[in-house]
C-alpha cells in the first residue's frame, strides 16, 4: 500500500503516517500503516473494533508512541527528531508544544468537570502562553457561539447533555487553532437523537476547509463528508480511496464483509 | 411526581384535597419507633443529668480553669504544633505521593520505603528518637556522602522542643498523607490526563490546575480524618517536654490533685472544639471541591434545618386542621 496513493503534492501533507508499527503486550495493533492526508481534506477511518483505528489516531498526536515508523504533521516530525539516520524521542515539553497544533476530540469528551464551559475552552490558549486571559475568553465565547452553545458558557460540563459536551470539546480543540483535528469516534457515546447536532458541527468544519481525520461508525456521515476513506483491518490498511469507490465498490473481501454488517 | 409527594409539597400552602382523596394511601403507623425513641431519650436525659449534677465533675472548678492563661498558652502551643505539622505533613505527603507515582524507579522505591517505615514506627518512638538525636548526631551537615560538607548545623541549638515536636509529627503525618494524596490522584479519570496531554498543557499546569483540583475531592475527607488524629496526637509532645494543652493540664493536675477531673474536662472540651472547627471547615471545603462534580450543590445544613422545620410546621398544621 505504501506510496501508491501519494502523488507529489506541492504543499507538505497535513498528516503523513509512515510505516508505523505499534505493539501492545506482544500483540501487533498497527502493522506497517502508511497514510497521507492532504491539507483541507476529510479522511474517515473505518474498521471493526480492535482493528487499530483509535491507535492510529492516537499515534498521530503521540498519545501512543509507535515502536517503529514516524508521523509528521504539516511537514514536522511528531514526537521524534532525526539524528543522522535514526529517530530520537523528543522531550516531553517539546511533544506537548507540538500537540497544540493537533486538535483531538475524544469519544468520552473528557471535558474538565471542575471548570466552566468557558474555562474548558479558554484554558489551553492561556496555559500554553498563546493568548492572554481576556483574549482567550473572547475567543472561547466566539467558538462556543459557533458550536451553538453561546448561552451555556457559565455551565459546568455535567450540567450539559452528551451532545452539548461533545460540542464544547470540539470548541476546546479549535481554541488552539490546530492545523488538523482528529476525531476518535465522536458520536459513539451519544444517545441516537444527539448524534446529529455533533455531526453537523463537524460537517461545518469540513466545509470550512479544516483538515479532519475521523474515526467513526457513521457510514452515511462518512459518505457525505469524506474525501478519502481508509479501511483498517488487523492493523493494516486494506483498502483506501474516495467514498464512492470504497463504500459502493469495495474491492477487498474484509471491506465488503464490514459494510454488509453496518449498512 | 408520586401522589404522596404532591401531598407533602402542597401541605404548607393549605390543604387542597387532591382528586380521588378516598384512595389516598395512609402511611404505616410505627409504634415501636416511638417507644424506642422515648427509651433512648430517657437514657440520654439521665446521662446529661448525671454529668451536670454529679459533684465529682466539679463544674465550678472547670469554669475556673477553662479560660486561665496557663491553659490558653498550652492551647496555643497545641494549635501551633498541629498547624505546622499539618502543613508540612501535607506538603511532604504530596511529594511522596508524586514520588510513588513517578516513572523513576529510585524515587518510587525510596518513597515506598519511607511510607512503609514511618507508618510502622509508633509516633511516640519517633518523637523520643528525635529528642535524642542531638546525642546521636551532634552536628548535621549537607554535603557529599563520605566527602566534604557544604553546610553544617549545631544540632543541639537547632533542635528546640517545638521543632522536635513539629518534625516528629510531620514526618509521620507525611507518610499517612502520602497514601491519602496518592489515592486521590489515582481516583482522577485517565481520560483527564489524556485530555490535558492532548491539549499540550504544560506538565505543571496539568497537575496543579487539572488533576490535583479533581483529586482534592477524594483527598479532603480522608485528610481531615488524618488532621483530627493529628490534633489529638499532639498530646504526645508532652513526652518531649513541650507543654501543650494536654501537658499543661497534666502539670496542673499534679500541682492541684483535687482538680484532676475538671482539668481533664477542660482538655476534653478544647479538643472537641478543635475537632468541630475542623469538621465545619471540611464541610465547606468539600462543598467547594464538589463544584462541577455534582449537577447542583446540596443545601447547607442551616438551609436544610430551616426546610425541615418548615415541613414539620406544615405537617402539624395539617394534623391540627383535621
Amino acid at each position: 500500500m505504501t506510496g501508491a496513493t501519494a502523488p507529489t503534492a506541492p504543499a507538505p501533507a497535513a498528516v503523513e503516517v509512515h510505516d508505523v508499527h505499534k505493539w501492545f503486550a506482544g500483540r501487533r495493533v498497527l502493522d506497517g500503516v502508511s497514510l497521507t492526508v492532504r491539507p483541507g481534506t476529510v479522511t474517515v477511518v473505518l474498521g471493526r473494533s480492535g482493528s487499530g483505528k483509535s491507535t492510529l489516531l492516537r499515534v498521530v498526536n503521540h498519545l501512543e508512541k509507535p515502536e517503529a515508523g514516524y508521523v509528521s504533521v504539516g511537514g514536522e516530525l511528531i514526537g521524534v527528531q532525526r539524528q543522522g539516520a535514526r529517530l530520537k524521542e523528543l522531550s516531553e515539553r517539546a511533544i506537548l508544544a507540538q500537540r497544540g497544533r493537533i486538535g483531538f476530540v475524544f469519544q468520552n469528551f473528557n471535558l474538565f468537570p471542575h471548570l466552566t464551559v468557558l474555562d474548558n475552552v479558554a484554558a489551553a490558549p492561556v496555559a500554553t502562553g498563546r493568548l492572554r486571559r481576556a483574549e482567550a475568553q473572547a475567543l472561547a465565547r466566539e467558538l462556543l457561539e459557533r458550536v451553538g452553545l453561546g448561552d451555556r458558557t457559565g455551565a459546568y460540563p455535567r450540567q450539559l447533555s452528551g451532545g452539548q459536551q461533545q460540542r464544547v470539546a470540539i470548541a476546546r480543540a479549535l481554541a488552539l487553532r490546530p492545523g488538523v483535528i482528529l476525531f476518535d469516534e465522536p458520536t459513539s457515546a451519544l444517545d441516537p437523537e444527539l448524534v446529529g447536532e455533533v455531526l453537523s458541527v463537524i460537517k461545518d468544519l469540513a466545509t470550512g476547509g479544516t483538515t479532519l481525520v475521523i474515526v467513526t461508525h457513521e457510514i452515511g456521515f462518512a459518505r457525505e463528508v469524506a474525501d478519502e476513506i481508509v479501511f483498517l483491518h488487523d492493523g493494516r490498511i486494506v483498502e483506501q480511496g474516495p467514498p464512492e469507490q470504497v463504500l459502493d465498490r469495495p474491492a477487498h473481501p474484509r471491506t465488503r464483509e464490514f459494510l454488509s454488517k453496518v449498512l | 411526581m408520586s401522589l404522596s409527594e404532591s401531598i407533602v409539597r402542597a401541605a404548607p400552602a393549605g390543604p387542597p384535597e387532591p382528586p380521588g382523596a378516598a384512595e389516598r394511601v395512609l402511611p404505616l403507623r410505627r409504634p415501636a419507633r416511638w417507644i424506642a425513641g422515648a427509651v433512648v431519650l430517657v437514657l440520654v436525659a439521665q446521662a446529661g443529668h448525671g454529668l451536670l449534677t454529679n459533684p465529682f465533675y466539679q463544674w465550678d472548678r472547670f469554669a475556673y480553669w477553662f479560660l486561665r492563661p496557663v491553659v490558653l498558652e498550652g492551647m496555643w502551643i497545641t494549635l501551633q504544633v498541629a498547624a505546622y505539622s499539618a502543613l508540612l505533613g501535607l506538603a511532604g505527603g504530596v511529594l511522596l505521593a508524586l514520588g510513588r507515582l513517578s516513572g523513576n524507579p529510585v524515587l518510587r522505591s525510596v518513597s515506598w520505603t519511607y511510607v512503609w517505615l514511618l507508618r510502622s514506627v509508633p509516633l511516640i518512638v519517633v518523637l523520643l528518637f528525635l529528642n535524642n538525636l542531638s546525642a546521636l548526631y551532634p552536628t548535621l551537615s549537607i554535603g557529599v556522602p563520605f566527602g566534604p560538607a557544604f553546610f553544617s548545623f549545631d544540632e543541639s541549638r537547632l533542635a528546640t522542643d517545638t521543632i522536635v515536636a513539629v518534625v516528629g509529627l510531620s514526618v509521620v503525618e507525611a507518610a499517612y498523607a502520602a497514601e491519602v494524596v496518592r489515592a486521590g490522584l489515582l481516583s482522577v479519570d485517565q481520560g483527564q490526563h489524556e485530555a490535558a496531554a492532548a491539549l499540550g498543557l504544560p506538565r505543571r499546569y496539568q497537575f496543579t490546575r487539572i488533576v490535583f483540583p479533581q483529586a482534592l475531592r477524594a483527598i479532603v475527607p480522608a485528610y481531615v480524618n488524618l488532621l483530627i488524629g493529628l490534633v489529638k496526637a499532639t498530646s504526645l509532645v508532652f513526652y518531649v517536654s513541650l507543654l501543650d494543652l494536654f501537658g499543661t493540664v497534666q502539670g496542673l493536675g499534679s500541682t492541684y490533685p483535687g482538680d484532676v477531673v475538671p482539668l481533664l474536662l477542660v482538655a476534653t472540651v478544647w479538643y472537641v472544639i478543635l475537632t468541630s472547627v475542623l469538621s465545619a471547615v471540611q464541610y465547606h471545603v468539600e462543598r467547594y471541591c464538589a463544584r462541577g462534580a455534582l449537577r447542583s450543590l446540596p443545601p447547607t445544613p442551616l438551609r436544610r434545618a430551616r426546610a425541615g422545620l418548615e415541613e414539620l410546621r406544615g405537617r402539624y398544621r395539617k394534623e391540627a386542621a383535621r
